[in-house]
């Protein structure tokens, strides 16, 4: 096991560099003019980016380059640390009006609150439709089940959405689009209301708010419903065939042969045996939740991570779109190895192999 | 792909197996590569999705046809019927712009003049034309990026592969940095920052999608040489002195590399899809551009009122569900013909 978790964090460094280097080379393809927007904030005047670039040796040796946009450089006269992304210095965004990392830290928990309420719907339903499916092989459920995946694979995130909004918005006004309702955003950006957490709904509840804590569920609703529909497809395939072939199993039939009830059989002996890949798939697509939500969000208008780097990536805002994949790639790292790790806890073939 | 051949004294089956007919096409591809091919016409769900893949085909070959060009230069820009913002409901009269009549359009419709017949999106770009051709993009997009996805992941899983080693490790970790972001962020942010130097058009997202598309089809090339490379008829090659590329090419990767083939070819589909995706996002091609995903995002800013304006939702999303169900169908299909605990169930 210990050997496993090492080799395992051995590669996270490698992959920290890696991601890095992809980062650069793809920033590498804006001239230094525009890459000088890193390090000078605002609207920029001419003589500032010449200044910049001859400051920070944009256009040194590639090395030089990396290890500069890397650290960063220290200001001799006034000992502050411009640019570097190590030290969270990501650049001044254009569309947001504020550096990167300040945009970043006011979007996340958003997304992060979506993520959190979305995993319960997206893991247990997939799997219960996924077990149910495989219990009833062939029958009806089956075929409906079968159905539902591939009718759910097929249809694009954003058709979805627009397609909730028609009829939950739209036409009978239940669940709107956005964050908050105006009212509660008057409330929630004053004094009175204290950010324990930087998470809306459990800050709303903190706050004692439970107006404001069903509002923002309310608004969270139709993306929870979108993000959880197209996962349910996928998990319910997995867990469908993984759950077929345990019940195949012969110690499956044993416990048959001795009398056990089928419910016990089914749910005692059989799922937790078939849940293994479904497990794997379950990491992933939380990290995937926090991750690939830019199209949930941007069609529902809420403002997260993934609605403000498609909003940047739209206006061409470069430094602000290579930022949050920095972020990302940084969140998916750690995660990927948590999961891993976790992984590797549950089967005990992965840590040997 | 071992062979099965009877053992003992079994007249009779020896004699079946020699009688059995074999065509030209099964001779060709091979007995395994023949039952991949079968199971395309074998379920009823593999037969719609052919046959939904075939609509499309026959759409987007009849384009010129079914929606004429206002401007024959250019026939993925959709015509706008002036500019006004509100959508025009459908069998709204076109009065700007008009399109030559097709011949088919009287019988059809059964109007003189052209109507919008799916209703114009904001800016008055017509729906119709916007589906219509926004087919031809989505075989143009898929299979431009399938087959560059495929020969880029063959070719580098194949290489790994065969020279393991360093060579092996060092493509296996740029494999392992580059799946680190989730695809469809990956390629929104090299198309986002491709776009400013190649210009507004579907390049940008289509060199995106084969940059980070092929690294799925060179772990699994890379899997299947690996157990190819072992065979026999391979160590037969090198014995009487080929060249590695010839051993490669004209040994190893023609007996690895069907199943991958089939299978990326439906990947047509989740590739139409993300490209839709991006350019619904408002990345890759200019506004007006005849793209399912373009007209879909014309309802984004309509979301108020998109009872009234449900065509413009309704007839991109219908091509773009059933084109990809389409490719899902058929490679559900494909995948428990492939799958080898299926082998010799079917």
């Amino acid at each position: 096991m210990l050997t496993y978790v090492i080799r395992r964090l051995l590669l996270v460094p490698l992959l920290l560099f890696g991601v890095t280097i992809l980062i650069f080379i793809m920033q590498k393809f804006l001239d230094p003019v525009e890459r000088a927007a890193l390090y000078v904030r605002g609207d920029p005047k001419a003589n500032q980016i010449e200044a910049a670039i001859t400051k920070y040796c944009l256009d040194c040796p590639i090395p030089v380059q990396y290890l500069n946009w890397m650290v960063g450089k220290v200001d001799s006269t006034t000992g502050e640390r411009e640019g570097g992304i190590l030290f969270g210095n990501f650049g001044w965004s254009k569309t947001g009006s504020q550096p990167v990392a300040s945009l970043i830290a006011r979007r996340f928990p958003n997304t992060l609150d979506l993520t959190i309420w979305a995993v319960g719907p997206v893991i247990l339903v997939g799997i219960w439709l996924g077990v149910q499916a495989a219990v009833h092989h062939n029958g009806f459920i089956d075929q409906a089940a079968r159905v539902f995946s591939i009718v759910g694979t097929s249809f694009p995130t954003f058709v979805f959405g627009l397609l909730m909004l028609m009829f939950f918005y739209a036409n009978l006004g239940w669940f709107p689009p956005g964050r908050l309702s105006d009212e509660f955003n008057i409330v929630v950006s004053s004094d009175q209301f204290h950010r324990y957490t930087t998470l809306l709904t459990f800050d709303a509840l903190l706050n004692g708010r439970g107006d404001i804590f069903l509002d923002a569920l309310r608004h969270m609703f139709l993306p929870i419903l979108t993000l959880s529909y197209i996962s349910w497809a996928t998990f319910l395939r997995v867990t469908r065939s993984s759950m077929l072939e345990t019940l195949r199993q012969e110690y499956v039939t044993t416990a048959r042969a001795k009398g056990l009830p089928e419910r016990d059989v089914i749910y005692k002996h059989a799922q937790p045996n078939a849940m293994l890949p479904v497990v794997t798939l379950a990491g992933f697509s939380v990290v995937g939740l926090l991750a690939g939500v830019i199209i949930t969000e941007t069609v529902f208008d809420y403002p997260g991570i993934g609605s403000a780097a498609a909003q940047a990536s739209a206006q061409l805002d470069v430094i602000t779109v290579l930022g949050f994949a920095l972020f990302n790639g940084l969140i998916l790292i750690v995660a990927n190895l948590i999961v891993d790790v976790l992984y590797a806890f549950v089967d005990p073939r992965v840590r040997l192999s | 792909m071992t062979q099965v051949t009877p053992t003992g004294n079994n007249e009779l089956l020896g004699e079946a197996v020699a009688r059995r007919k074999i065509g030209r096409v099964e001779r060709f591809l091979g007995p395994d590569n023949y039952r991949v091919l079968q199971g395309l016409f074998k379920t009823p769900a593999s037969i719609a999705g052919s046959l939904l893949i075939l609509f499309f085909v026959i759409i987007a070959l009849a384009a010129p046809v079914l929606a004429p060009p206002v401007t024959p230069n250019e026939p993925y820009k959709i015509p706008r019927d002036g500019f006004k913002s509100q959508p025009r409901e459908i069998g709204a009269k076109w009065t700007k712009n008009v399109p030559d009549i097709p011949f088919w359009y009287k019988a059809v419709t059964g109007n003189e003049k052209w109507v919008h017949l799916f209703g114009t999106a904001q800016g008055q770009y017509d729906i119709y034309y916007g589906v219509i051709w926004g087919t031809r993009t989505a075989f143009k997009t898929g299979l431009i990026v399938v087959i560059s996805t495929v020969l880029l992941g063959v070719l580098v899983g194949a290489v790994s592969a065969y020279y393991g080693g360093l060579v092996d490790n060092i493509l296996m970790r740029i494999v392992d940095v580059l799946l680190v972001l989730p695809s469809l962020m990956a390629t929104l942010i090299l198309a986002a920052v491709l776009t400013p130097v190649i210009g507004r058009s579907t390049l940008p997202v289509m060199i995106s999608l084969i940059a980070f598309g092929w690294l799925g089809y060179a772990r699994v090339i890379r899997g299947d040489i690996l157990s190819v490379k072992e065979r026999d008829y391979v160590l037969a090659a090198r014995v009487i002195g080929n060249k590695d590329s010839r051993i490669l090419f004209r040994h190893i990767i023609p007996n690895a590399v069907f199943p991958t083939l089939v299978l990326a070819s439906l990947a047509i589909g989740d590739v139409v899809l993300s490209f839709a995706a991006l350019s619904f996002l408002g990345i890759g091609v200019d506004v007006g551009y005849a793209d399912w995903g373009q007209v879909l995002a014309f309802a984004r800013n309509w979301i108020t009122s998109l009872d009234d304006y449900w065509y413009i939702i309704a007839f991109p999303g219908i091509a773009l569900v059933l084109y990809v169900m389409g490719f899902n169908l058929l490679g559900d299909a494909l995948r428990d013909v492939l799958d080898p605990r299926m082998r010799g169930k079917t």
